[in-house]
């Protein structure tokens, strides 16, 4: 078998696997108002699937969220419910099960809408499905009222079904798989859940018929037309053992040849073939999956399968050869167990795991086979789609970028004190003298701002009652100042012409400024306050150049004092979270390879069981062969 | 009879294939280990978030800390390629998207391209972005006057497929 034919087949096994876990945020629906930047930039990450950067990144904010004192004048205000959820979203991608079922709980239990928490609670139901705690699933989705939101309008009974076949109330599962069998995204999967309830409940006949309407459900889309051919299997194998092989073979011939469960449709359709005693039947499936992957378990099977039927079809001679071909073949492939036993053992698996390009493709798994070097999983094909051991292979591959990061940012942390050591030998010389300058300029301002606060008052006062003599301008002062000096200079007691003319004109002068003074009163106050709003936008502009030196002052400082604690304690974190991550690595991937060596040695156990049924098949075949050679000379010498 | 002797003697090779002697992984196992795994993955988001605010604190002070974030109108069928974006005359940024880093932001994604600090003031903010549209290639410049006040400054640029939009946030 072609290897992208091999490599399309694990994909659509592994899809299979993954259905009803696609990426689908609940934050998604609300996009088109998006207010928070950065609850923005986690959704960027998580729809990369990057959902380590995705929670920190809300993680962070709703910590910043939590701790402003108004954080209903906050951006993420807007999005608060959807963050909440999404985190547990994005948790339960990560594979954080525990600390999504406890982040959608908050959301179950906080002021949210009805559609919001029927969602929560469809996702909380959801995670203790999966996690096969189907009574806690069961008490949570009881726990569903009123409207449900339009996206999992059939997924939400789909998986209310499911929890009903898992708890045995089969007849409730029958009722609601009936309504949604042909809902929008639902055929296929909610047909074939109906006859495997049927079954359950002990309707055999009901759930034949069922899975036979599965089994013709026509579909363009891959996973339906996998779910198609996983019902026509299922009845195929069914009534096989039922003993009604002509009509499980017609169940079994409808499996697509392509499909991921081709070879097992093959071989049963084989053995129907056989059961009926079609020998020549038998073969044809057969020789089409004999020249398949000979590490599926089908095809080796069938190899001992084809030379029965030979045998059986009186051909003892071609079963002989067969059974030595396929001795062969064991031979091969129990070498080729062993050296991937040995390689898994060398730690040559796990390494390819982490292989860098790996990193790229959200169908790694897939890929895992692709790569040089790796012979070790070719054996592991069908473990690879099951859920430990995919769950297992992620949570190493997760370490493992753990340990990077971690590793990265110890790098951080010292970058980060070097930093901070640069400042502090720039500043700590600079600002004792930047501190002198400022606490000079400082008291100047306070002084202006006295002055300013000094005019205000005489100002305001003055509205009450009025003081033209506080209106009076310089050159005016001044004048009364002189006018008064020439009054004083006068002689006392003088009587002369001049004396007098003088201390008239004195007192006309006088007299001018204070008319003025006096009639100008109202001008010259208005204009006083408009001076004194000026003053005031120079204030605040001062305050302001003042507010922002003070804060850049404190900037330095704060620049590179206080960190010395919070540094050293992420540093221990840091350490202590990479011995961690280093002990669970090496444990995670003992188990995997344990597993793996499992899985391989089992393969290579019954290889070698097969080994000694074909030679004794074989030696069987030749005596037969040979009896019937002898029989034939002895007819021809009659 | 035969046939079922044989298909017999391999379900019963199928039964007794138990691992005499061989390590076993018990579901028990792989779920305490996975319980370990979601604690250090907790563990190390904290410190992740921790780690997070001490950047910004310590490298991006509030008065001048400044950033830029690219998001692409849900409607446009612009697809971007690369965005260049200066800042005063000076290159801050320069990316190049992935197939997947286009698609985030289609759907309603948006990337921080830049972080970085500057003085409070006016600040002369130049993008072009490298793209496709309808099946050709396509360019589009803009620029725009970024006034930074005294607390951090973000600024959303908006590919629309028409031009380039800015917002203060």
């Amino acid at each position: 078998m072609s290897t992208p034919y091999m490599v399309m087949r694990f994909r659509t096994l592994i899809i299979l696997c993954l259905i009803g876990v696609t990426p689908v945020f609940a934050a998604e629906q609300n996009d088109a108002a998006l207010k928070d930047l950065y609850f923005g930039e986690a959704l960027f990450y998580a729809y990369q699937e990057d959902y380590f950067s995705a929670i920190s990144r809300l993680d962070t904010e709703l910590a910043q969220y939590y701790g402003l004192d108004e954080p209903n004048l906050n951006s993420l205000y807007y999005h608060i419910d959807h963050a909440e959820f999404s985190v547990g979203d994005f948790e339960l991608f990560y594979r954080m099960h525990n600390r999504a079922g406890r982040a959608i709980k908050a959301v179950i239990e906080g002021n949210v809408e009805e559609t919001v928490r029927n969602e929560a609670i469809y996702r909380l139901a959801k995670i203790y499905y999966q996690k096969q705690q189907p009574l806690n699933a069961l008490e949570t989705i009881e726990k569903l009222q009123g409207q449900v939101p339009e996206k999992i309008r059939y997924e939400e009974p789909f998986l209310r079904a499911q929890i009903y076949i898992e708890t045995g109330r089969f007849t409730d599962a029958i009722n609601l798989l009936n309504k949604i069998e042909n809902s929008p995204g639902m055929e296929g999967f909610a047909g074939y859940n109906l006859g495997v309830a049927l079954f359950q409940s002990g309707k055999e006949q009901e759930g034949i018929l069922q899975l036979d309407k599965v089994g013709q459900v026509k579909a363009s889309d891959d996973k339906v037309q996998a779910m198609r051919d996983k019902a026509n299997l299922v009845l195929g194998f069914r009534l096989l053992e039922a003993e009604q092989p002509d009509l499980a073979k017609q169940y079994l011939d409808r499996v697509r040849l392509t499909g991921p469960f081709s070879n097992k449709a093959l071989l049963g359709s084989g053995w129907a073939a056989a059961a009926a005693g079609k020998f020549d039947r038998a073969l044809v499936p057969w020789s089409i999956l004999a020249k398949r992957n000979v590490t599926n378990k089908a095809v080796q099977e069938v190899m001992l399968g084809v030379p029965y039927a030979y045998g059986k079809l009186d051909v003892y001679g071609k079963a002989a050869i067969l059974y030595g071909q396929a001795l062969e073949s064991f031979s091969a492939e129990i070498a080729r167990l062993d050296a991937s036993i040995k390689s898994i053992r060398e730690g040559k698996f796990l390494a390819a795991v982490i292989r860098e390009e790996l990193k790229k493709d959200k169908h790694w798994l897939v890929h895992l086979r692709e790569l040089p070097e790796t012979p070790e999983t070719y054996y592991l094909l069908e473990m690879m789609a099951s859920h430990d051991f995919q769950e297992s292979l992620k949570n190493y591959f997760d370490l493992a970028e753990l340990k990077k990061k971690l590793q990265k940012w110890q790098d951080y942390l010292t970058s980060f004190e070097e930093i901070i050591s640069i400042r502090a030998a720039y500043y700590e010389p600079l600002l004792p003298d930047i501190e002198v300058q400022f606490r000079a300029l400082d008291s100047k301002m306070k002084l202006r701002i006295e002055q300013r606060d000094k005019l205000d008052k005489r100002l305001k006062k003055m509205l009450i009652t009025p003081r033209p003599d506080f209106l009076t301008t310089v050159d005016e002062r001044l004048m009364l100042q002189q006018l008064e000096a020439m009054e004083r200079s006068l002689p006392e007691g003088a009587d002369d012409t001049t004396n007098e003319r003088t201390r008239q004109r004195v007192a006309r002068l006088k007299g001018v400024i204070t008319w003025n003074v006096n009639t100008e009163y109202q001008d010259r106050f208005t204009e006083a306050n408009k001076h004194l709003r000026e003053l005031d936008g120079d204030v605040d502009e001062l305050k302001e150049t003042y507010a922002a030196f003070v804060r850049t002052r404190q900037a330095a400082t704060q620049s590179y004092k206080g960190y010395d604690k919070q540094i050293k304690q992420l540093r221990i974190k840091i350490r202590h979270a990479v011995d961690q991550v280093t002990q669970l690595m090496s444990r995670q991937g003992h188990m995997i390879e344990v597993m793996a060596v499992n899985e391989l040695e089992l393969r290579r156990r019954r290889l070698e069981e097969y080994q000694v049924k074909a030679r004794f098949a074989m030696a069987e075949s030749y005596d037969r062969a040979t009896k019937a050679q002898q029989e034939l000379v002895i007819e021809n010498a009659k | 009879m035969a046939m079922n002797k044989l298909i017999g003697i391999l379900i019963l090779l199928c039964a007794t294939f138990g691992l005499a002697g061989a390590e076993e992984v018990t579901k028990e196992q792989i779920k305490g280990l996975d319980e370990q795994v979601q604690d250090i993955k907790k563990d190390v988001l904290a410190i992740s978030a921790e780690l997070n605010l001490l950047e910004e604190k310590l490298l991006y002070p509030s008065n001048t800390h400044i950033a830029f974030f690219v998001s692409v109108a849900q409607d446009a069928d612009f697809q971007p390629d690369a965005i260049q974006i200066t800042l005063d005359n000076k290159d801050v940024a320069h990316y190049i998207y992935s197939f997947k880093e286009v698609q985030a932001l289609q759907k309603g994604g948006v990337q921080r391209v830049f972080t970085g600090n500057v003085r409070t003031g006016e600040h002369n903010l130049q993008v072009k972005a490298i793209g496709k549209q309808g099946g050709s290639k396509k360019t589009d410049t803009a620029t725009y006057a970024v006034n930074k006040g005294i607390g951090p400054q973000f600024v959303e640029i908006r590919l629309t497929g028409s031009g380039i939009e800015f917002r203060d946030w």
